[in-house]
């Protein structure tokens, strides 16, 4: 007998069920490097190098304060002569017998990375869309060439230019700036936000500008009124990826930037502790490397999925 | 309000020439329709009235100002789109106001205008609404609320009943008209449904392959079309054309069908070309027991107090218009005839109309 039960395009019960656990596994093997540097963040020094490393663990905070502090070691004599520990985290240093010394530079290079990230994120989507808009709606002698001239800035990895880029950088002063790294980012990121966006302007049909500028508007009017927001979905989707980019780059960060401009991701591995690598600390500051992506991905998410499937379905 | 002057506009892309040589003339309050097949240059002419297009060359003149080459956004001009093209992430209300908050009107002052607007287009229950939710008809009033609410100069519509169903169509001519009666402002409308431009244009302009061919009230145009062109285009059935085999002398009044002499209006002009059409509308044709043209009925479809009857003949088919007491069985002979005075030859080599009493060129 025929299953009348599901539309023909429907797939069966057992291909679903296999395609889900493909996508579980993957996931889960995708997940285990993160789960595992999250749980380091919350290990001990100690527990962080032992061998074989422990899965159960006592969860300590000691990653955390080593990431935010910088710490000497101290004879027992000097401690015993200190007022006792006013906070938990100077009672935990003083457990290890050392004192805080100072505030690490994690706060800065983070803040770096913020400013850098967003910075680039926001001119690569906002000179893209006006870029995308021109290629969509105007006359452009030599346009499919152009276009592929802007791909083409892609099709090597960027940091096959590096050492030309760093000479340039460190002549004309760019060198360990944010506004280099800025533009250095939106540079990188600008051929796939003008190819990205131009299919999504390519589907806002021209009546909506055309309409806005029958009602007085300027054609710049126009673009900012009803254009833009209608371009939200691709809007949201190019700044994922551009972020995406901006905020995990290493290789420019480790050879353009030292002190003002020092990106997270060159820092967080090169956190060092009592002899050696400081994993926990390590662990600590991925996860919070982590957080300001993932919020940013996920407030956008709504958009990203609309955002890849759209003009798949013309109302 | 004011009046659109066309002066010798043309267009072109690249080498193809949308809009050829236009002179045409839109009277103050008018509601003026350009009639025209797909791809005619109806939509082009339209468009660089509103500044959308530029034109290659030529003038447009609004109220005898030169406005050729302003931007749209300084014309004065509202456009309602075949798409409406609300803007989709705006209410009603936002949308409505759009057009004011350009101009600098207050808070206070758009909302009287929207509250006049919405009241005279019934959409006042809408104002809060997503434009997403709206059925096609609403969609139509409010693109058109959007239109009045900034009381510009003209009004240019393209084909804006064009998506709608037929049921609704019909409504929204009587609802046009009507607002067009109230508010008096001058409408360029497009459409290539002939049944619309004549039941709610003052005047048409019909265009075929980028030229104005004919314009004039949709009496002139049913009764006396200047082309063969226009004959078949306007009228529903269209006209029925009969091939003449032989030249047309200046004032003949009889021409030759099948070895038989008919009566036609007396000729002012003549041609040369060897075959011409004589066109009848479906409703000047009838059966008879006399002299006609044989043909077997092929189809007959009733319309109430009328029927249209399809003829075969060795001419071609001709729909002819009857009334329902006719008895003309499928499958039967008959002959067909035709009332003089309502009979037009067209030149068979330039398509035109043969000048005579009824008809006059220019």
């Amino acid at each position: 007998m025929v299953d009348t039960s599901r539309s023909p395009t429907e797939s069966s019960g057992f291909s679903r069920k296999l395609a889900a656990l493909i996508i579980i596994i993957y996931a889960v093997v995708t997940l285990i490097p993160i789960t595992w540097i999250i749980l380091t963040g919350f290990k001990s020094v100690t527990s962080s190098i032992t061998y074989p490393p422990e899965v159960f663990f006592e969860p300590s905070l000691e990653g955390y304060v080593n990431l935010f502090t910088t710490r000497t070691r101290q004879s027992q004599e000097y401690l015993e002569a200190l007022p006792p520990p006013e906070t938990w985290y100077e009672e935990l240093v003083r457990s290890r017998e050392m004192v805080i010394a100072g505030p690490s530079k994690f706060f800065g290079r983070y803040a770096n990375s913020l400013i850098i990230g967003f910075g680039a994120t926001f001119l690569s989507v906002f000179l893209g869309a006006l870029a995308a808009y021109a290629f969509s709606r105007f006359k452009i002698p030599l346009k499919d060439d152009l276009m592929f001239f802007i791909l083409s800035t892609r099709m090597f990895p960027p940091i096959a230019v590096a050492v030309p880029i760093f000479i340039m950088y460190r002549k004309i002063g760019l060198g360990d700036t944010h506004l280099g790294m800025i533009i250095l980012y939106t540079v990188v990121n600008l051929s796939l936000a003008v190819w990205l966006l131009k299919g999504f302007m390519d589907e806002i049909p021209r009546e909506y500008e055309e309409a806005a500028m029958i009602d007085g508007y300027t054609r710049m009017g126009a673009f900012f009124k009803i254009v833009l927001p209608q371009a939200t979905t691709g809007i949201a989707a190019t700044a994922i990826f551009c972020m995406i980019f901006s905020w995990n780059e290493y290789a420019f960060a480790v050879l353009l930037t030292q002190f003002n401009a020092q990106t997270a991701p060159p820092f967080i591995p090169t956190i060092i502790g009592e002899g050696g690598q400081d994993w926990s600390a390590i662990g600590a500051g991925t996860t919070l490397f982590l957080i300001p992506v993932m919020i940013f991905t996920v407030v956008l998410r709504k958009h990203l999925l609309r955002g890849i499937t759209f003009g798949a379905v013309r109302k | 309000m004011s009046e659109i002057k066309l002066e010798n506009l043309e267009k072109s892309f690249d080498d193809f020439v949308a809009v050829e040589k236009s002179d045409l003339t839109i009277q103050d309050n008018e509601f003026f329709v350009l009639l025209g097949p797909s791809g005619c240059g109806k939509t082009t002419t339209l468009r660089m009235i509103a500044g959308l297009e530029l034109p290659t060359s030529g003038k447009i003149l609004l109220d005898n100002e030169d406005v050729t080459f302003l931007r749209a956004s300084q014309r004065d001009i509202a456009f309602v789109f075949q798409l409406f093209a609300l803007y989709p992430h705006m209410n009603v209300k936002k949308n409505l106001a759009f057009p004011l908050k350009m101009q600098g009107f207050k808070k206070s002052e758009i909302n009287i205008r929207i509250e006049e607007v919405s009241k005279l287009l019934r959409i006042q229950h809408l104002l809060n609404s997503k434009v997403s939710s709206l059925s096609g008809g609403d969609r139509q009033r409010v693109a058109l609320g959007r239109a009045i609410v900034r009381r510009p100069k003209a009004f240019l519509m393209d084909e804006p009943l064009g998506t709608l169903d037929a049921e609704f169509r019909e409504l929204m001519c009587l609802e046009l008209r009507k607002l067009h009666n109230d508010i008096k402002a001058t409408t360029v409308y497009v459409t290539h449904d002939q049944l619309e431009a004549m039941s709610m244009g003052d005047r048409i302009a019909v265009m075929n392959k980028g030229k104005i061919i004919q314009f004039g009230t949709p009496k002139d145009i049913y009764l006396k079309p200047k082309t063969k062109f226009v004959g078949s285009f306007i009228g529903s059935p269209a006209m029925n054309f009969i091939p003449i085999h032989h030249s047309i002398e200046k004032n003949q009044n009889k021409i030759v069908i099948n070895g038989e002499n008919y009566d036609v209006p007396q000729s002012f002009g003549g041609t040369n070309s060897s075959i011409n059409y004589l066109g009848i509308r479906p409703e000047k044709m009838f059966l008879t027991d006399k002299k006609g043209i044989p043909g077997v009925v092929f189809g007959s479809e009733y319309l109430g107090a009328r029927k249209i009857l399809t003829i075969k003949s060795e001419f071609g088919d001709f729909k002819v218009r009857v009334s329902n007491q006719v008895n003309a069985q499928i499958g039967s002979n008959v002959k067909i005839n035709f009332e003089p005075k309502s009979a037009i030859v067209f030149d068979g080599t330039t398509d035109k109309a043969i000048e005579s009493r009824y008809i006059k060129l220019n």
